[in-house]
């Protein structure tokens, strides 16, 4: 990685997250959702942000796109998707089965994958789908120390430097961050491509390295953000049609709505 | 001979009157009973539509026990004097559906509880706004609504209700998105409907087989959604995000269909439930080879039956593997001619071009200026190559050669998947960009498909007889498959203009059928095109499909007044 221009690109790949299934469930006990038989897929933000580093080496402004992602075994699959994709390599911080890292593990995690494989530009989803946290970008840039750019939906390299469009509640803003730097992907930032089986096919050859998460000297979880209670939005009650307008107000006074 | 039904039958308490003498009756020589009527919304219109008066005391046509909500035939039997009181010839006339009785009153509060009693209460719906959204499709027809509609959660619960109807004789009509295009879900009988679409599982995905099972609650953009990631696609793309069972079930086709074929050819197998409630599995029970030869295709007959032999309640359908590189391209023509011209030659040069699509001048200037892109308003062809690098290489050669040669414009193409999607869902607006040539106005789409070798004829006559009916029908169509739409768009309170367009689209349709095409290339027969189906098939194979019908559902009861 020490040496070439532009280096690597490190890229986050989150763990697989439950794609948005149709009838969500509370989970019994009310602590959270139902995860079992949910399908479970890649983060749709982090699919842009793959996307993004995809198009940044095919375009010659990078070298090598490693996926990378903190979670169990079964994110090695999600991690094959990336490889079809087209990254080059993945790594995956493995932790056990069962332990929920939160985004301050994943931080963690992904910081110490940062100073081991060193690349010039991280880049990640916005946010997951399952929690919204919108915050391991930011923890991973003060760990780093790096410059951050989040929310981007335009991104140009420049020499030592990356040139970003930020969509803020007030508009758009444009930065200019030094390398290396944290960027977060929002959604307008590209259209991600569908894998196609010779490059599945292909992806299954490509390194995938495996590292323990205590070999980085994270813990992987619990996350310390506890979910005391899920509820769903109460059930919508039947309306009633009026006669007139009196009937309407009088209703509206019964209810204490006016 | 007309036998007054039973006193307690639950549909039709009250014999209806008899076709009064003024109507006009056009009975062919030799047939048992009365051609009906074929122009929509003049039977239900006319009839009083109020419900019938309850008669007291009167038992419920309900059934015996409860059956288990399992794939399994239901265990009651109907009792004797329920089939006493729902006897077939206690209807009014010798043939339960080719009579021209006008639309019975409702059906009774005892039939719509043993509805509830299968699916739960509030899955069945007696609401007028809920049975007016069920009552008419993205068609013309006038909306004709059901008496009740029924949202049924597994396949055992639909053939229960099923088997309840059809003890009643109670007309059914399946529904899954409401996105046809002939009417195919208007109750014009009123009755059941059925509206599949809380079944919504995909199940028994094979990435080895190319094969993926759904259920009617699933479309084809969410089964796309859902194999992202797997190297695989289901290509058929008509329009609207429709249903997959319901596509099966008009045997729909989109702008893929030139290489991959429309849906007929990629249904596996189908899980019917038939009229009387008993479970068929066309290819056999958890089979999807990708070719057989055992006994007659049952799953041929059922793709593209409309509803009217049963309904589809699962489709195994074959996927194909996403295409490794694709381009896109547009090419203006001189004229009409040189464009379908041009399309000719390259299905007769064997390029493998996946999707090939023709917009006429008027056409062309709408879809540019309704999605902002700069389109000359010539005739164009919206081209796509799919396949490896190096074959898209060639393929795109090819390509240029061919257009240039029908003086078509020199060709840029776009690689990226932004681009194409541009291009694309420009296309695929152009319902709505025709829609904004005349603000206010209806539109009607034809639907016809006629060999290769004679498209380029039947488009210009087309053509010029638009011009000379002076009608607004801006022309866009797949010519890869020989199949052009004419989106007429017209002012549906002007009788004039209306029977103008009616008479366009007859000869449109008859134009197609004397250049040995067929009336309907992928909307389906639905309410409008009956009498076309009659020329297309002649009389022998109305008969034959006829005899079908009768095997299958000899009460009439699945989604009457359509195809036949």
């Amino acid at each position: 990685m020490a040496g070439k221009p532009w280096g690597a690109h490190l890229r986050q790949v989150r763990p697989p997250e439950p794609a948005v299934p149709p009838q969500v469930r509370v989970a019994p006990g009310g602590a959270g959702v139902q995860t079992q038989g949910v399908k479970h897929g890649l983060n749709p933000f982090c699919e842009i942000a793959l996307e993004e580093a995809v198009r940044l080496r095919e375009g010659g402004k990078a070298s090598e796109v490693i996926a990378v992602s903190l979670g169990t075994k079964a994110s090695q699959e999600t991690l094959r998707t990336a490889l079809a994709v087209g990254a080059d390599r993945a790594v995956l911080a493995e932790v056990t089965e069962g332990a929920a890292p939160g985004p301050l593990e994943v931080a963690s995690a992904l910081a110490a994958l940062a100073r081991r494989l060193q690349p010039q530009l991280v880049l990640l989803g916005k946010q997951a789908i399952d929690d919204d946290c919108n915050q391991t970008a930011q923890l991973l840039a003060a760990m780093l120390d790096w410059p951050q750019g989040t929310f981007i939906s335009r991104l140009e390299l420049e020499s030592g430097a990356v040139r970003v469009q930020r969509e803020v509640d007030g508009g758009l803003e444009t930065l200019r961050l030094r390398l290396p730097a944290v960027l977060s992907a929002d959604l307008r930032l590209n259209e991600p491509r569908y894998a196609t089986l010779p490059n599945i096919m292909k992806a299954k050859k490509k390194p995938l390295e495996v590292i323990p998460a205590s070999d980085l000297g994270v813990s992987g979880g619990p996350s310390r953000l506890k979910v005391l209670q899920v509820q769903e939005p109460p059930a919508r009650a039947g309306g009633e049609k009026v006669e007139n307008v009196e009937t309407l107000v009088e209703k509206l006074r019964q209810s204490g709505r006016i | 001979m007309v036998r007054a039904p039973g006193p307690r039958c639950p549909r039709r308490p009250r014999a209806p009157p008899r076709r009064s003498p003024a109507a006009p009756c056009r009975a062919t020589p030799g047939a048992r009973w009365c051609a009906r009527r074929t122009a929509p919304g003049t039977w239900w219109a006319s009839s009083p539509g109020a419900a019938a008066p309850a008669t007291p005391g009167r038992p419920a046509c309900t059934p015996a026990s409860p059956s288990s909500a399992t794939g399994s035939t239901p265990s009651w039997r109907p009792t004797e004097a329920c089939n006493k009181r729902c006897h077939p010839l206690s209807a009014v006339s010798l043939s339960p559906w080719r009579d021209g009785r006008e639309r019975g009153p409702s059906l009774s509060p005892d039939f719509v509880e043993a509805l509830r009693a299968v699916v739960g209460a509030p899955n069945v719906s007696t609401a007028t706004a809920v049975r007016e959204q069920h009552g008419h499709d993205e068609s013309m027809h006038p909306c004709a609504p059901p008496d009740v509609v029924v949202w049924p959660q597994a396949v055992g619960q639909v053939q229960e209700l099923a088997a309840l109807c059809h003890r009643c004789r109670v007309p059914m009509v399946p529904f899954g998105t409401g996105t046809g295009l002939e009417g195919g879900v208007n109750a014009v009988q009123g009755g059941v409907c059925f509206d599949l679409s809380r079944m919504d599982a995909i199940a028994e995905l094979s990435l080895e087989d190319f094969s993926v099972t759904v259920e009617p609650g699933v479309t084809r953009k969410a089964l796309n959604k859902h194999l992202r990631g797997t190297g695989l696609w289901f290509p058929v793309d008509p329009g609207a995000d429709a249903s997959l069972c319901g596509m099966a079930a008009t045997g729909a086709s989109g702008t893929n269909a030139v290489r991959y074929g429309t849906m007929r050819p990629n249904v596996l197998n189908l899980r019917v439930v038939l009229p009387d409630g008993r479970l068929l599995h066309t290819a056999g029970p958890r089979r999807q080879p990708r070719k057989r030869a055992a006994g007659y295709d049952l799953t041929s007959l059922f793709v593209g039956s409309e509803g009217t032999l049963g309904f589809l309640t699962q489709a195994t359908l074959r996927l194909h593997p996403l295409p490794e590189a694709t381009a896109v391209t547009v090419a203006s023509f001189p004229s009409v001619g040189a464009a379908v011209a041009c399309t000719v030659q390259v299905l007769q040069a064997a390029v493998p071009v996946a999707r090939i699509e023709f917009l006429d001048e008027v056409m062309a200037d709408a879809c540019g200026r309704f999605s902002q892109m700069e389109l000359p308003a010539a005739a164009t062809l919206l081209l796509e190559l799919h396949g490896s690098r190096r074959s898209l290489a060639e393929q795109q050669q090819q390509m240029e050669e061919i257009v240039q040669q029908n003086s078509g414009s020199s060709l840029a193409w776009a690689e990226g998947l932004d681009e194409r999607e541009q291009l694309w869902s420009m296309r695929h607006n152009a319902w709505y960009a025709a829609l904004a040539l005349r603000p206010g106005c209806q539109g009607y789409s034809t639907d016809v498909c006629v060999p290769i070798s004679r498209l380029p004829d039947v488009v210009v006559e087309t053509k010029q007889d638009l011009q000379a009916s002076g009608l607004t029908g801006p022309m866009v169509g797949h010519v890869g498959d020989g199949n052009f739409h004419c989106i007429l768009v017209f002012n549906s309170q002007d009788p004039d203009e209306a029977q103008r367009i009616h008479a366009f689209t007859q000869r449109l349709g008859r134009r197609a059928l004397a250049a040995g095409g067929t009336c309907t290339g992928e909307h389906g027969v639905g309410l409008g095109k009956r009498a076309l189906l009659q020329e297309e098939l002649g009389q022998e194979g109305l008969d034959t499909l006829r005899s079908i019908k009768a095997a299958l559902d000899p009460h009439n009861l699945m989604n009457p007044g359509k195809v036949l």
